[in-house]
């Protein structure tokens, strides 16, 4: 049963990319933009999480709650004040200047919180487990797992039932048809991109009581993210989370063969992935 | 009036031509050539005059220059934004000490095994990153160079994950060391410093060289036609992709060639460091951005640049890369042609000149293009 066992916490490890997969695939959907700085982000968010739950004393969730729409602020902000000015034929600008963003954010980071590993305290939920049949499952994962098929399906939702989702369609099929029709794209983005940083918050929450973080982790939750959704193919919102489930099995494999392979064996996954079907396991956009 | 000018020239003197030639010579890029001569000169013998930090520094910015001008041809001119040349740099430092330290061969020919590994490797990398496309591609290149760590990391022959230093000794083999030593009467390490300065002057000098020869070639001018408009460019015969996958592989040789150089000069080499995404691709991407992505010259500039705000930031730790960063994201916004932009904007100076200027008048030798 150990293999099973393996297996099942690979897919809830899955969980996790998938969230930090989720804003990436979002913001890429909408607007073709790849923002470097999203591993960063999640850091970011974690270290207002912490902030929140130690200077404040809130339980982690509902710091979470507080931290929404902040995060979702500096989300509007950063999308309307500075990457608008980058969108446009040019790839140059939004990667150069995302990646300075990354650079900043995890500098910034460990000017304030120096580099100690930190991790946000949840009490007696972070030990406990359930059992189902012949496996324990940590209920925290299990909790991960369930809020990442929660947010694919509020993002499916907000994308094909809403105004909102409409209107983010049509701005990424055909901007000048769109702003005919009263759509200002700019405001969109901004909004596209305040969607990105709940969901990041709500990664960040699951990153933050998982496991211990500190400023500089943020590249390689990037790099997951960004297997995640290469593997899931571009603009595919469950794709993601398949995705991010088999990052997440690949490496639970990897490390249960030899602790040191843990990260190889998803970067491996990834690069299979890529050589068999280059466009994903289920494309939607054509990019 | 033009159009009569020119049949009427050709009609009556077919074999010796019209009235039109393409240049990229102007008059500050002649003044230049004489400046870059002088300063060429004073390189070679700055060892003579200068202290041993002094070239330990001049080393630093040469390598850190040949680092730039490698990813602005890639991004600058071929359209491959690559945040993975980390990889390069590892996987030609690890070639480098394992044919030093297992192998035992010299090391001049150590770094060449290191630059010739680091293009083997860009095939099979170019096989998996071409299929992805912008941003994608800048973080594929990035996996890769993960990849590529984690793998060196289970060589425990080399350390493992926590590396392993160069035999002592290895800087006195360095051929022409003892030579120096000699002649000038210095003590070894002091000549060893020397040779190394010069390897790395002489690095930089093939980098910029290499990219100013390949920009005024006829692959040069094709890849700054990819890059204005691909599907043109194809219309006229040209191919992108093996344009850009030649690039790759030399930026890749010349990066490789530079961190073998890099890590026999610091002697000691572990997969963190040799792999370090802030020190050999941050670090570089700055240094272009700030000088001015594009051109020859901007990484130059941004090298000094770069120079001066390490020693004056050097002992505020991470504030320092927040300020680049902060830099990074101002130029880019506001001036994205960056300082050397800013510049030829205001004076048209070029100092090396690779944009095709039709000038008229002048004589049959210079339209086949002799310079």
């Amino acid at each position: 049963m150990n293999w099973l066992d393996t297996i099942v916490q690979g897919i809830l490890l899955g969980g996790l990319y998938a969230l930090f997969a989720a804003g990436l695939s979002l913001v890429f959907g909408i607007m073709r933009l790849v923002n470097l700085a999203h591993g960063d982000l999640i850091v970011l968010a974690a270290f207002l999480l912490l902030v929140l739950v130690s200077a404040l004393g809130l339980n982690p969730f509902v710091a979470a709650l507080v931290a929404l729409p902040v995060m979702y602020a500096i989300g509007w902000g950063l999308q309307f004040l500075v990457l608008n000015r980058t969108i446009g034929d040019d790839i140059l600008p939004p990667l150069l200047v995302t990646f300075g963003l990354s650079v900043v954010i995890q500098n910034a980071l460990l000017q304030g919180f120096s580099a100690d590993s930190r991790r946000v305290p949840v009490g007696a939920l972070e030990s406990a487990s359930l059992q189902i049949g012949p496996i324990s499952v940590g209920t925290m994962p299990l909790f991960t797992f369930l809020s990442a098929v929660g947010v694919i399906v509020g993002l499916n939702l907000i994308f094909y039932r809403t105004g909102l989702g409409r209107a983010f369609r049509a701005t990424s099929d055909d901007r000048a048809t769109a702003g005919l029709m009263g759509i200002r794209a700019d405001r969109i983005f901004a909004t596209a991109t305040g969607l990105a940083m709940v969901v990041v918050t709500i990664a960040a929450l699951f990153l933050g009581t998982r496991a211990n973080f500190d400023p500089t982790m943020g590249p390689a939750r990037l790099i997951y993210a960004f297997e995640a959704v290469i593997i899931g193919g571009l603009g595919s919102f469950w794709g993601t989370l398949a995705g991010g489930v088999i990052i997440g099995v690949a490496q639970t494999l990897g490390a249960a063969i030899n602790p040191e392979w843990q990260i190889l064996a998803g970067h491996l996954a990834f690069l299979l992935v890529l050589l068999v079907r280059p466009r994903g396991l289920f494309p939607r956009a054509l990019d | 009036m033009t159009h009569e000018t020119l049949s009427s020239s050709s009609s009556q003197a077919p074999a010796t031509a019209s009235a039109w030639t393409v240049t990229t010579r102007n008059r500050a890029s002649s003044v230049a050539a004489l400046l870059i001569v002088a300063v060429l000169l004073a390189g070679i013998a700055a060892p003579f005059f200068a202290s041993r930090s002094v070239l330990q520094d001049l080393f630093f910015i040469l390598t850190m220059l040949t680092l730039a001008q490698c990813w602005n041809l890639l991004a600058g001119y071929a359209g491959l934004v690559s945040v993975g040349q980390q990889a390069f740099v590892g996987f030609g430092a690890y070639v480098m000490a394992a044919s030093v330290a297992l192998g035992g061969f010299d090391p001049v020919v150590a770094i060449l095994f290191g630059g010739l590994a680091a293009m083997l490797l860009s095939v099979p990398t170019a096989f998996f990153v071409f299929r992805l496309h912008g941003a994608y591609f800048a973080i594929g290149t990035w996996v890769i160079a993960e990849v590529v760590r984690l793998l060196l990391a289970q060589w425990k022959a080399l350390g493992g994950g926590t590396g392993t230093s160069l035999p002592t000794g290895v800087a006195r083999e360095l051929p022409g060391v003892r030579l120096v030593a000699d002649w000038f009467g210095v003590r070894p390490a002091q000549a060893a410093d020397m040779v190394y300065y010069w390897l790395a002057l002489l690095l930089a000098c093939a980098a910029i060289g290499f990219a100013y020869r390949l920009l005024r070639s006829k692959q040069g001018l094709g890849l700054a036609a990819v890059r204005d408009n691909g599907q043109a460019a194809r219309a006229v015969g040209i191919d992108p992709n093996r344009i850009r996958f030649a690039v790759y592989l030399a930026a890749a040789f010349v990066t490789g060639l530079a961190g073998a150089l890099i890590y026999l000069q610091k002697a000691r080499i572990s997969p963190d460091a040799a792999f370090s995404v802030t020190d050999w691709t941050a670090y570089v991407i700055f240094i272009v951005v700030i000088g001015g992505i594009g051109t020859i010259e901007g990484p130059i500039v941004g090298v000094i640049v770069f120079f001066i705000l390490r020693n004056l930031f050097a002992d505020y730790g991470s504030w320092y890369l927040l300020v680049l960063g902060l830099l990074g994201i101002a130029v880019m916004l506001f001036a994205p042609r960056g300082l050397w932009g800013l510049f030829t904007d205001r004076t048209a100076i070029q100092l090396f000149p690779v944009r095709r200027i039709l000038a008229g008048q002048a004589k049959t030798k210079d339209i086949r293009g002799s310079d």
